[in-house]
């Protein structure tokens, strides 16, 4: 048992940069699934409220598969399964172009979609009906007062479930490692076989989750102040 | 597909019981389980720790619940299945790493359910009671823990829901639970990935579906049936896998 | 100004409105009572299109309000509406709240909606609140400025839904004195309200309803000393009591 930590060895090149790339791969990855996931989100929110025939119903069954399916299912599924339905010309080109990245984004985004798309639902349903009425008397067209009365208010609401999630959506970044996609946990148990330097590793890979965590919760405080406040 | 199913129903379903240990969804309804029963408690107790006037006991509490929630279940799982045999120099088993650390991630968040559902219940209710002369302890076991309790019975049933998605992570320690038996099945297999893994998500989705259904209906019941408002909780509920 | 002709809805099976034929003059004040569940909120809620009526007319001006090809949007503009609850955005502050409806529908710029805003805080009483967020005033003075949101869009005809039905005793006053002033300077008025002083006081014509219809229409003066209708009689007897 070390009585001494060792994190020089980390420091050193070639072990260093593998963390680096790690952690890398795992912002990139949170970037690329939190825009697929929020475009998503809100595509399927305003599906569900535009009244079109099968359109609830039909986003209805897209969330509760996506919240009753565990992430690492929704991930083999996709890398393991899906990509064999592909055409073959497709396959080749993702297995050489990251298909790790690819099918973990697109597993990763999905999923996380679903989540916010009820958010935004439910912060939608958080505004009071008299605050529509109102508007719509005033004499301001549908658009007009989603913009300026509903969805302030509806955004304002959402917010600490959205910066939740948003973290949940970095944390499940995390699982693509199972595929094989070199982020960050992936890149730490490879430098801790190779060292057997785990307490570091490990400390080096939890400061990261952790550090990364509390800036998005901070970054989720400042929203939710900031809109509280409007500007004049 | 439905020889795929016939074959390998049983695997899936339950492991190699009775001629092996437990495994498939057998062995991950039983974790959840497991896990729900002993995680409660420690929820409750963390729970507790968060609102008493005792700032050692707040910090600490805060402190291990922000920690839970800020790292990814995986790391949490490597650091009980391979850091702590390496400092205790005791084997630890996948099977109760694994229990030992969903309890532990479960807690910190249950521990968030049960709070805000305490915190929900009128001033009011403690006032009235510690004004007829209770102590803080019997004002919390008699008055504020039953109500709290009951109105949060949905989200604590659906924290279970969130128990059986978790169970999945025990793939990466090579726990034989249904996400792990079905990689084990593919491997052998090798030629029908996508009928194996979408039989996988498929299982997950009845079982979690029909529990996130029943527990909606206890929420109509409780509804119904009292003036407690059920404490609707979008912070739990959500695991990370 | 406004003339309703055989206006009937449904809700269902239950018939809300019937057979509604009534007239309100340009610069009368109309008072509309009667017991609860009468269709006295439906009515007036009618009128700005936030109910639909199946069959009848309501004409303001000679336009068809509830006619296929109308610009609700146009019409509602030029119909001020109080809600009970008030209704204020809480995310704006009082003179956001006044300006927001003349510069977006109406075009005006900022400039010219801050400088009309604040002459009709002075007149209902409130000028040193403009920069307030409602959350910070009384509920008289929300429904103050409530009264001058709708008066920003500067409407021929005002409509108030039991204005003061959700205020407390003391803060009724303020807000009738306002609606008082308001008459005086002509303005053409229909309240659904209890406040029979205020009927009494300032309004040209009584409508009393009760199962959704107008059972009788008088000036005020015949109505609470002289009322024809038997159940009209019930209510004002009701009211001294």
């Amino acid at each position: 048992m070390n009585s001494v930590l060792n994190f020089d060895a980390l420091l050193a090149p070639p072990l260093f940069s593998q963390l680096l790339h790690g952690a890398q791969f795992t912002l990139m990855l949170f970037v690329a699934c939190w825009i697929l996931a929020v475009s998503l989100g809100i595509l399927l929110a305003v599906l569900r409220i535009s009244g079109w025939p099968f359109s609830e119903r039909l986003v209805a069954i897209y969330v509760a598969y996506h919240q009753n399916v565990p992430m690492l299912a929704h991930l083999f599924l996709w890398y393991f399964g899906i990509s064999t339905l592909l055409p073959a010309g497709l396959q080749d080109w993702t297995s050489n172009h990251g298909g790790e990245f690819i099918f973990a984004t697109i597993a990763i985004g999905l999923y996380m979609a679903a989540y916010f798309s009820e958010d935004i639902r439910s912060g939608l349903r958080s505004v009071p009906g008299g605050q529509t009425e109102a508007a719509r008397s005033l004499g301001m067209g549908f658009l007009a007062s989603m913009r300026y009365v509903v969805l302030p208010q509806a955004i304002n609401n959402a917010i600490p479930t959205f910066t939740n999630h948003t973290i949940v959506l970095f944390k499940n970044t995390s699982l693509a490692m199972a595929l094989g996609a070199a982020e960050m946990t992936y890149a730490v148990r490879e430098v801790e076989n190779e060292t057997f330097l785990t307490f570091e590793t490990y400390i080096v890979a939890t400061v990261f989750y952790l550090a990364i965590s509390l800036i998005l919760m901070a970054v989720g405080a400042a929203a939710a102040r900031r809109v509280r406040l409007p500007a004049h | 597909m439905l020889e795929f199913l016939d074959n390998n129903a049983r695997f899936l379903l339950i492991g190699s019981f009775p001629n092996g240990p437990l495994g498939g969804l057998a062995l991950t309804l039983l974790l959840s389980f497991i896990g729900l029963v002993l995680a409660f408690p420690l929820g409750l107790l963390l729970a507790l720790c968060r609102i008493v006037p005792v700032a050692v006991l707040r910090i600490s509490s805060g402190v291990f619940v922000y920690v839970m929630r800020g790292i990814p279940l995986i790391m949490l799982i490597f650091w009980s299945y391979f850091l702590v045999p390496r400092l205790t120099g005791h084997e630890v088993s996948a099977f109760t790493a694994l229990v030992v650390t969903l309890v532990l991630y479960q807690a910190a968040y249950l521990c968030e359910v049960i709070r805000a559902g305490i915190q929900a219940l009128p001033k009011g209710q403690l006032e009235a009671s510690r004004s007829l002369g209770m102590t803080y302890g019997q004002t919390m076991r008699l008055v504020i823990l039953p109500q709290a309790l009951i109105s949060m019975l949905p989200s604590l049933l659906g924290q279970f829901v969130a128990l059986v998605k978790d169970t999945s992570i025990g793939y990466v320690i090579s726990v034989y639970e249904l996400t792990f038996s079905a990689q084990q099945i593919n491997n052998s297999l090798l030629t029908q990935p996508f009928a194996v893994f979408f039989t996988l998500a498929l299982v997950y989705f009845v079982v979690c579906y029909s529990l996130t259904q029943g527990v909606n209906f206890l929420e109509r019941r409780i509804n119904r049936k009292g003036s407690q408002t059920v404490v609707k909780l979008e912070v739990a509920n959500v695991s990370v896998v | 100004m406004l003339a309703l002709s055989k206006v009937n809805k449904w809700y269902g099976d239950y018939h809300a409105l019937v057979d509604v034929t009534a007239e309100v003059k340009r610069g009368e004040v109309v008072v509309v009572c009667g017991p609860s569940g009468s269709g006295k909120s439906t009515l007036i809620r009618t009128i700005n299109r936030l109910e639909s009526i199946r069959s009848g007319t309501i004409k303001l001006d000679d336009v068809d309000i509830h006619g296929k090809t109308q610009n609700v949007n146009q019409l509602r503009s030029r119909i001020g509406f109080v809600f009970q609850q008030f209704n204020l955005f809480p995310h704006m502050s009082v003179i956001d709240n006044i300006c927001l409806a003349p510069m977006k529908v109406l075009g005006q710029s900022k400039a010219q909606a801050r400088e009309r805003a604040a002459a009709l805080l002075h007149r209902v009483g409130l000028a040193n609140k403009a920069d307030a967020h409602p959350a910070q005033l009384s509920g008289g003075q929300q429904q103050r400025v409530a009264i001058a949101r709708a008066l920003a869009m500067d409407p021929p005809v005002m409509l108030f839904d039991e204005p003061t039905s959700a205020l407390d005793p003391e803060m009724v006053g303020e807000v009738l004195s306002v609606m008082k002033s308001l008459a005086k300077d002509g303005m053409t008025m229909m309240c659904v309200t209890h406040e029979m002083g205020f009927a009494r006081e300032v309004s040209n014509r009584v409508w009393f309803m009760d199962h959704g219809a107008i059972l009788e229409s008088s000036d005020p003066e015949t109505f609470f000393t002289k009322p024809a209708h038997a159940r009209a009689q019930n209510f004002i007897s009701d009211l001294r009591h």
